[in-house]
């Protein structure tokens, strides 16, 4: 079972903190959603709001195109995987699994069926007379999934539900989150801090930020192609420029920068005006496009400050020598030599450099480092 | 080292005295009822089992031993629902003033059983409710209202509320969460509630002896009993009350330690 779910100007105020400030979203049925954020975002609130365990300030939430102002969580089509796993410690895992049927008045013998076909989906089959207390971190994880599944909702809540795994264990278990959402259809709404993992299972990514959304689209297109700076700081590292658009022009922007005049490409970024205040965006990887062909910009040289080996490629501080206060992040390849005070030349392929309004604040900057 | 040696002595023979002074005079009370003579005091003249013959074909004990428990087991139980919605209700939702009902609940905690008792027998009369065993009842549940409430309030976490919570997610409705989630989770602490609860009502005199009539509790019995005199079987009667409580005491540690170690 599926559903699209529309979230229309969803606002949720506790006291004078505004959690969520005017969201909507639409949801497509079968759709892998992550709303991705910081603590206190406003991701939790919006994934509360869905499940009926708060009701918003204003605004409506629909699911399968019912409006579910007054229907109780019972009530909804929605169940909810919860980050401490909220397994019931004194059912086996059986029960547990067909708690929500028997709920709804499923007989003892088809309730039981359904509950270990869940299992055996889960690789739980041979535990089911167990107690969650006899599992591990990651068998109670899929318990608690089998169980959200048991009662065939149209939309899986999943809150924080990796959170407390260690890191393998957590990739291994997004690829079965991911496969099992593939099989059972259903439209799964995760909510995470961990920008590899909302990547690594998302169809769509929605970042979020002080009770907004900041940023909606496919991992490729919001990694490649931020909309705003929290969303490109957000979804891994970048280095930010800041400038101001000199002039645009049918086919080209020039760009005034600390590190030099910049020219891109205009079709990307319509929309500037001249004289506004503009800032580059730069992923550390893009920096290797100083071999090959194509259209190229440069930033000037660089000198190299220190640099450390990653396994796929060496992690570089550079400090350009138009402006030595900045400080830029480069991937190099595996092969490339990184010593200390080498020159390097900044060049980049001008389609991979994002024209983002605005300059970067302190906590647009923060998200770099968390 | 003489000194270390001595402060040891000391302090083992501090640890003897202590327990001494503590469990001398049940040991001297169970000892005898095994006395063969007329009087339980010493000389010890010899063990018999005779007073405990008397104690088990004595009719009127045995009926007042059988009310004991049902007043116990009866009161305890009551006692525990009640105690169990309350904590329920105060922990997972908004009341009002819900401080001061907490406050109210755990109060009768702090009255004395006499002056519980007398305000009780002045309300059945002005009820015009005649004292039987029921009103004993009714007193045992007030006196250990207040000790299952706040045991029970005590264990309530806020871990157990997110599986409550998931419960209600699955379709439960408030009910269903109580009886077959919140119920079971918190069966040790409302198994400890019950059993402490139980005891004091079998042990409980004052309250059974001003608010019963013609059917009245073991305690009270025995007390009729020790004004016709001290008598060996008077003995070997409390002994069976102790054993009982010692029992009850048993059944709690071994349930409720063995439920709470597993997890």
């Amino acid at each position: 079972m599926t559903a699209p779910v529309s979230i229309r100007n969803a606002t949720k105020i506790f006291g004078d903190f505004t959690a969520l400030d005017d969201v909507s979203l639409e949801i497509a049925a079968g759709e892998f959603i992550v709303l991705l954020g910081p603590s206190g975002c406003g991701k939790t609130t919006l994934l509360s709001l869905l499940g009926g365990f708060l009701s918003p300030t204003s605004g409506t939430i629909e699911i399968n195109g019912k409006d579910m102002g007054d229907v109780a969580p019972a009530k909804r089509p929605t169940t909810t995987m919860f980050q401490d796993y909220a397994l019931f410690p004194h059912m086996s895992l059986r029960d547990n699994v067909a708690f929500g049927l028997k709920m709804r008045k499923v007989g003892k013998a088809e309730r039981h069926a359904k509950a270990e076909e869940l299992l055996d989906m889960v690789g739980l089959k041979t535990s089911a007379n167990k107690k969650p207390h006899e599992l591990s971190g990651g068998q109670r994880q899929r318990v608690a999934l089998a169980r959200a599944l048991a009662v065939e909702p149209d939309v899986l809540l999943l809150d924080e539900p990796l959170g407390a795994l260690d890191l393998k264990l957590r990739r291994q278990m997004q690829d079965e989150l991911k496969a099992i959402q593939k099989r059972v259809g259903t439209t799964f709404v995760h909510v995470t801090h961990d920008q590899e993992e909302a990547m690594a299972i998302a169809d769509r990514i929605v970042v979020m930020n002080a009770g907004r959304i900041e940023d909606v689209g496919s991992p490729e297109s919001i990694y490649m192609q931020p909309k705003t700076l929290f969303s490109a700081s957000f979804m891994g590292e970048v280095n930010f420029i800041p400038g101001t658009l000199e002039s645009a022009r049918e086919n080209a922007l020039t760009i005034k920068t600390p590190l030099g005049t910049v020219e891109l490409p205009a079709f990307d970024h319509a929309g500037f005006t001249p004289d506004a205040p503009v800032t580059l965006a730069i992923r550390p990887e893009h920096f290797r496009a100083s071999t090959g062909t194509g259209p190229r910009v440069t930033l000037g040289k660089a000198k190299v400050e220190d640099g450390s080996f990653f396994g796929t490629h060496h992690r570089a501080h550079l400090s350009p020598l138009d402006y030595p206060n900045m400080t830029i992040t480069a991937h190099m390849p595996q092969s490339a030599i990184i010593e200390p005070g080498a020159w390097v030349e900044l060049t980049l392929d001008p389609t991979s450099v994002v024209l983002l309004p605005g300059h970067p604040t302190q906590t647009a900057q923060e998200g770099v480092t968390s | 080292m003489i000194s270390s040696r001595f402060s040891k002595l000391l302090s083992w023979s501090y640890l003897a005295a202590l327990y001494g002074f503590i469990f001398l005079p049940v040991a001297v009370l169970v000892l005898f009822s095994f006395q063969d003579g007329r009087l339980p005091v010493p000389p010890f003249n010899g063990a018999t089992l005779k007073w405990y013959g008397e104690v088990f074909s004595d009719s009127r004990l045995m009926s007042a031993l059988t009310n004991s428990l049902m007043v116990a087991i009866g009161s305890a139980t009551v006692a525990c629902v009640l105690g169990f919605c309350a904590a329920y209700g105060l922990a997972r939702f908004v009341l009002p003033a819900s401080r001061l009902q907490r406050g109210l609940l755990i109060a009768p905690m702090t009255v004395s059983y006499l002056i519980i008792a007398l305000g009780l027998l002045t309300t059945f009369n002005w009820l015009g409710v005649s004292l039987s065993l029921w009103t004993v009842g009714i007193g045992h549940v007030v006196i250990n209202l207040p000790l299952c409430f706040a045991i029970i309030y005590a264990s309530m976490g806020d871990h157990q509320k997110n599986i409550e919570r998931a419960a209600r997610d699955l379709g439960a409705a408030e009910w269903q969460v109580m009886t077959q989630v919140s119920a079971p989770m918190l069966m040790p602490s409302i198994l400890a509630a019950f059993f402490l609860s139980v005891t004091f009502s079998w042990d409980e005199f004052i309250i059974a002896f001003l608010l019963s009539r013609f059917d009245v509790t073991l305690p009270v019995e025995i007390w009729s009993m020790l004004r016709s005199g001290l008598n060996p079987k008077t003995n070997a009667v409390g002994s069976v009350v102790f054993l009982v409580s010692v029992a009850l005491l048993l059944i709690l540690e071994l349930i409720v330690f063995r439920r709470t170690a597993k997890k």
